[in-house]
């Protein structure tokens, strides 16, 4: 048996997050928006936020269904991109794959990474990095789609 | 006598360990394993016979080609085909219904016309009907899902009416394990002289099968599923209505003389067989099937009632935590138990189970507007075969309670 690795993959904060999401509701009139479905688990989410006069995500919600890799990862990712510019977000959202496709991180990057570096023990379970990246990869069409308007 | 102890000792992939422990495979309704004598029946047509079929004069074509008709006729056999001209080999369930929805179907549907199939049915014997009723014009329908997992049938005498062309149905459906009433729906297609397809590909492999007593018209299983590889799969067809089908695909093999302008076809069935056909894993499903028939099809689904029977009893002392999908009865039930835990997500099952060696399957099992119907997005299901044990069964058991103590907890 390898409890281990479970347990790096279904760490306690990681269930906290699933168990009770963070910012688990839509906005209403957002200025990003982007859903993500995964089609081979069902896993759903639906991401929104909202941009202050400075160009701050001043606000974030999402709604999902799904694994608990997968809405754990998108309740961190609103908490991290919280407060910061969406460059910031874009910059964390490069990360974040970085890390989950085993790329060597700078100190400073793991540092910004925060809680979401418990989210490493996925890369142990390579078909759950899918899971983990799925808001992640919604975030970034937002941004680019957001860009493009 | 039937020994599912005896049995896995011909399956070499079954003596394996996953994560450290022993492999417990409960995924059979998504492929089965293979015995030690279908993958030699496969190692023999590459070392002793392979050659183009139906060309050469030379011997080794002569002897692949009576291999590969051999297999048809093991199969005609298999299924109480009529003729073995109704045997058309193709690469799996899908491509079967399929090459009905691309010849039979755009031939005789037109505007107005009514398809029927059923609420429960896996994407392969759905999407192609949307197609067809989008190129004809015809209105696509379905048979409700009763709250316990079974046809409801009370509204039959509405959705097969003089309008229907075609009832397509699954056998045993591969979610909720239900077992439906193939003859009696055949019985009422033909009444309002419609056509009937049966997808057979979790019934073939588990239970005896009788295209004649069923009396469909299309019938389709994989090989796969019935120990034989991956990419040989069966259409059945009835063959007065076999006649009356254009050729699917076309090219070599499939004709009898070609001009430049025009050709002729040949034979049945070969006529929808164009090309090289997959004759090595004919031949492995030929295998297949000797096996299947050595045990008796008859012991085969008593043994699989039995275990479904047990897991069945079993699952009881997890109700509070796990929601049993589908028929209760495991007469009406194929080899397999459909769950699910509202708090935790399959697929956090499947990867607490997979660290404990036990291969289930998780997602939506190609069977998505029923999982929306009951409000899931995804369950968890263990199938079983002829050598899957009551052992198992209690692995099975033990590692969801665990799971469920595992996330709850935590």
């Amino acid at each position: 048996m390898q409890m281990e690795g479970l347990d790096s993959l279904y760490q306690e904060i990681v269930l906290d997050h699933y168990k009770n999401p963070r910012n688990h509701s839509l906005l209403e009139e957002p200025d990003l928006k982007a859903e993500g479905f995964n089609p081979f688990c069902g896993d759903r989410v639906v991401l929104t936020a909202k941009l202050d006069g400075d160009g701050l995500v001043s606000e974030v919600g999402f709604y999902g269904e799904g694994c608990a890799i997968s809405q754990s990862s998108a309740s961190m990712m609103t908490e991290a991109i919280k407060g910061g510019t969406v460059a910031n977000a874009s910059e964390m959202v490069a990360v974040f794959k970085g890390m989950m496709q085993g790329k060597e991180l700078s100190p400073e990057q793991e540092d910004s990474l925060g809680e979401l570096a418990v989210l490493r023990g996925v890369r142990e379970f390579p078909i759950r990095i899918k899971c983990a990246l799925l808001t992640w990869s919604a975030l970034q069409d937002a941004i680019a789609e957001s860009a493009a308007r | 006598m039937f020994n599912a102890r005896d049995i896995r000792k011909d399956f070499p992939i079954l003596s394996r360990s996953v994560n450290g422990v022993p492999l417990v495979y409960l995924d059979n309704a998504a492929t089965s394993q293979k015995p030690r004598q279908v993958i030699d029946a496969l190692v023999e047509v590459y070392q002793s016979f392979n050659s183009n079929v139906h060309r050469g004069v030379h011997t080794l074509s002569m002897e692949a080609t009576d291999h590969y008709e051999g297999a048809r006729q093991k199969v005609a056999d298999f299924i109480s085909a009529p003729a073995v001209e109704s045997i058309i080999f193709v690469r799996n369930t899908t491509e079967a219904i399929n090459l009905v929805a691309n010849t039979w179907a755009v031939q005789n549907i037109g505007p107005g016309d009514e398809i029927v199939t059923t609420e429960m049915e896996h994407h392969s014997n759905l999407v192609p009907w949307q197609k067809v009723a989008a190129m004809t014009g015809a209105t696509l329908r379905h048979i409700p899902v009763a709250e316990d997992g079974t046809l409801d049938t009370t509204s039959l005498d509405d959705l097969i009416n003089p309008r229907t062309k075609l009832v397509a149905a699954v056998h045993v459906s591969n979610f909720l394990g239900a077992t439906n009433p193939v003859a009696d729906l055949a019985r009422r297609a033909h009444a309002v002289g419609a056509a009937i397809l049966i997808d057979a590909a979790q019934s073939v492999p588990h239970m005896p099968v009788d295209v004649t007593s069923i009396d469909c018209d299309f019938l389709a299983f994989s090989g796969h599923k019935m120990m034989a590889p991956p990419g040989i799969g069966v259409l059945y067809v009835k063959p007065s209505v076999l006649e009356s089908m254009d050729p699917f695909l076309r090219g070599g093999e499939m004709v009898r003389e070609v001009w430049y302008d025009h050709a002729t076809w040949n034979d049945l069935p070969n006529r929808f067989e164009a090309g090289t056909p997959n004759f090595a894993d004919a031949v492995a499903l030929g295998a297949a099937i000797d096996y299947l028939q050595g045990l008796g099809m008859e012991n085969v689904r008593r043994h699989e009632m039995e275990i479904t029977s047990y897991a069945l009893s079993e699952f009881k002392a997890l109700e509070e935590d796990l929601d049993i999908l589908g028929p209760r009865d495991p007469a009406i039930r194929g080899g397999l138990v459909t769950f699910n835990n509202p708090h935790i997500h399959p697929h956090d099952l499947g990867t607490f189970l997979d660290q404990r060696g036990i291969a289930i399957r998780t997602g939506h099992h190609c069977v998505m507007p029923m999982h929306r119907k009951l409000g899931l997005a995804a369950s968890g299901r263990a199938s079983f075969y002829v050598y899957n044990t009551n052992e198992e069964v209690d692995f099975l058991i033990q590692a969801l309670r665990d799971a469920i103590r595992y996330f709850s907890s935590r």
